[in-house]
């Protein structure tokens, strides 16, 4: 009998405003470890916000926000620390520390989180690095790479911690196709080698067809659609319809 | 009446800002590799600018100061006059507003440029504080580099005081110095020099909070360079006063 995978992240009833303005309403919606979420949806309609709750870089107004069996919310500074090493997050520019090596980049949550010597850091960073396509490259600042390599190396840092859930967001934005391209198959082999969660905020419609196992559609505040892609794209929600097939 | 709660507010909340620094400076982990990349920047960096600029306030200071003396036949007061006007008082405070300048602008650039490239957000997701991994090091280095720094821009215009007197009058360098520490004990300048200290901490947590709490994107780089100089530089005039108050008082034997 197979076992049923753990639910990697789960939302329950999440709502959130900026001021007047509600960027979620009620969201529910969970994903198992092991699979991978894109999230789609227009600009401003809170796909971003979605990751950072569950990284927990802002707190919902009401609901819960499960990572890995944990409800995040609430969760005080040590069990969001506990949390976080959980977690992988690709921000949209990369976010690297601009005064930082890209070794340095990668050297710094090493050196922190773990307890492992020098050496081991030496080996993980060259092997994730390798991983990426920027074996040769660690001696370089971010400024002196391109956004190709910038979205590589952010995609390092962010799996340096061997992450059971990895959080991208917009991976693909100002890549070209080939590129982007590069940069999917790098989440895939992710998820395939290390049976990592994905959860990545995409305007890439052909990248979430190739990389994603469920795609919710966020519109207005609200999942208008939840399901594979081609249950998405037999929506009755028409945002949810148009941008799964335009 | 408006502008009255908002300039509570902001006082408000620079204060719980500057009350964290402390608490976060007590708490480990201690971020001794963030400090000293910090006082790389904030000190050795700045170093030029102070010295060179005491000297030529010191060069300046004593034409102005000769061309007074002589009408009174007191040139030989120009060394005391210089050391102690620059010891006591010149010294740590333009030190401090040159620091506000050159590093309160810095740090709110940079912090307000990380926090809009999201990269604070990066340093919270790999469970590191980063108040204390960005904020707490540069408060401290601007703690401890102020009063180096000062001391570095009293000697310097001591410097450009003698070469600009030796120009005028041929000063010997023994004379000189013999005169300009005449009237000067100590116990008279740790005090003033100390102040800076407070200085530091004003300029530290003035351009780390405007860096660090704006959300305003690319503008917000830009609001808080201004904000971190214009604010730290008032506030460092007013603190100065208040300090000159505080050590009439609590030494009335020494201060002057």
């Amino acid at each position: 009998m197979s076992e049923t995978p753990s639910i990697a992240v789960e939302f329950n009833q999440v709502m959130k405003s900026f001021g007047a303005k509600r960027v979620l309403n009620d969201v529910s919606f969970h994903i198992e470890q092991g699979r991978a979420l894109c999230l789609l949806g227009r600009s401003g309609t809170g796909k971003s916000v979605t990751l950072k709750l569950i990284m927990a870089l802002m707190h919902p107004d009401s609901g819960e926000v499960w990572v890995d069996q944990e409800n995040v919310v609430g969760l005080g500074e040590r069990g969001l620390s506990h949390v976080r090493k959980k977690l992988g997050y690709l921000f949209q520019d990369a976010a690297l520390f601009d005064s930082l090596t890209l070794y340095e980049n990668l050297a710094l949550p090493l050196s922190r989180l773990t307890k492992k010597s020098k050496d081991e850091i030496d080996d993980v960073i060259r092997r994730v690095l390798t991983d990426v396509g920027l074996g040769a490259d660690g001696s370089k600042y971010p400024s002196a790479l391109s956004g190709g390599m910038r979205k590589r190396a952010g995609l390092a840092r962010a799996l340096v911690l061997e992450p059971k859930i990895l959080l991208a967001d917009e991976p693909s934005s100002g890549l070209d196709r080939i590129t982007a391209a590069e940069i999917d198959e790098l989440l895939l082999r992710q998820k395939a080698e290390h049976g990592t969660a994905l959860i990545i905020v995409t305007h890439d419609v052909h990248g979430a067809r190739r990389v994603a196992d469920q795609i919710a559609v966020l519109d207005k505040g609200n999942v208008v659609a939840f399901g594979s892609v081609d249950e998405v794209s037999q929506s009755d929600n028409e945002v949810a319809r148009r941008l799964i097939t335009e | 009446m408006r502008w009255l709660s908002r300039l509570f507010e902001f006082v408000g909340k620079v204060g719980l800002f500057s009350l964290r620094v402390f608490v976060d400076l007590l708490r480990p982990p201690f971020e001794f590799t963030q400090l000293s990349r910090q006082l790389a920047e904030v000190g050795n960096r700045s170093l030029a600018l102070i010295t060179v600029s005491g000297f030529a306030l010191g060069a300046v200071m004593t034409l102005h100061t000769r061309s007074t003396l002589v009408m009174f036949g007191a040139t030989a007061m120009i060394p005391a006059v210089q050391s102690v006007g620059f010891f006591v008082e010149i010294g740590p405070l333009v030190a401090g507003l040159l620091l506000a300048g050159r590093v309160g602008s810095g740090i709110g650039a940079v912090l307000a440029n990380m926090r809009a490239s999201e990269q604070i957000d990066a340093i919270e997701s790999l469970s590191i504080d980063s108040f204390k991994f960005l904020v707490v090091p540069r408060v401290l280095a601007c703690v401890i580099a102020l009063p180096f720094l000062t001391l570095c821009m009293d000697f310097a215009g001591l410097l450009g005081g003698f070469l600009s007197e030796e120009l005028s009058s041929h000063i010997a360098p023994a004379l000189y110095l013999n005169r300009a520490f005449d009237y000067l004990q100590w116990a008279n300048f740790i005090a003033p020099t100390l102040k800076t200290a407070v200085f530091g901490f004003i300029i530290g947590c003035v351009s780390c909070y405007f860096g660090y709490t704006t959300d305003k994107g690319a503008k917000g780089v830009g609001e808080a360079a201004t904000n971190s100089v214009v604010v730290s530089s008032l506030l460092i005039i007013v603190a100065d006063v208040l300090l000159i108050k505080c050590i009439f008082f609590l030494f009335p034997d020494t201060a002057i």
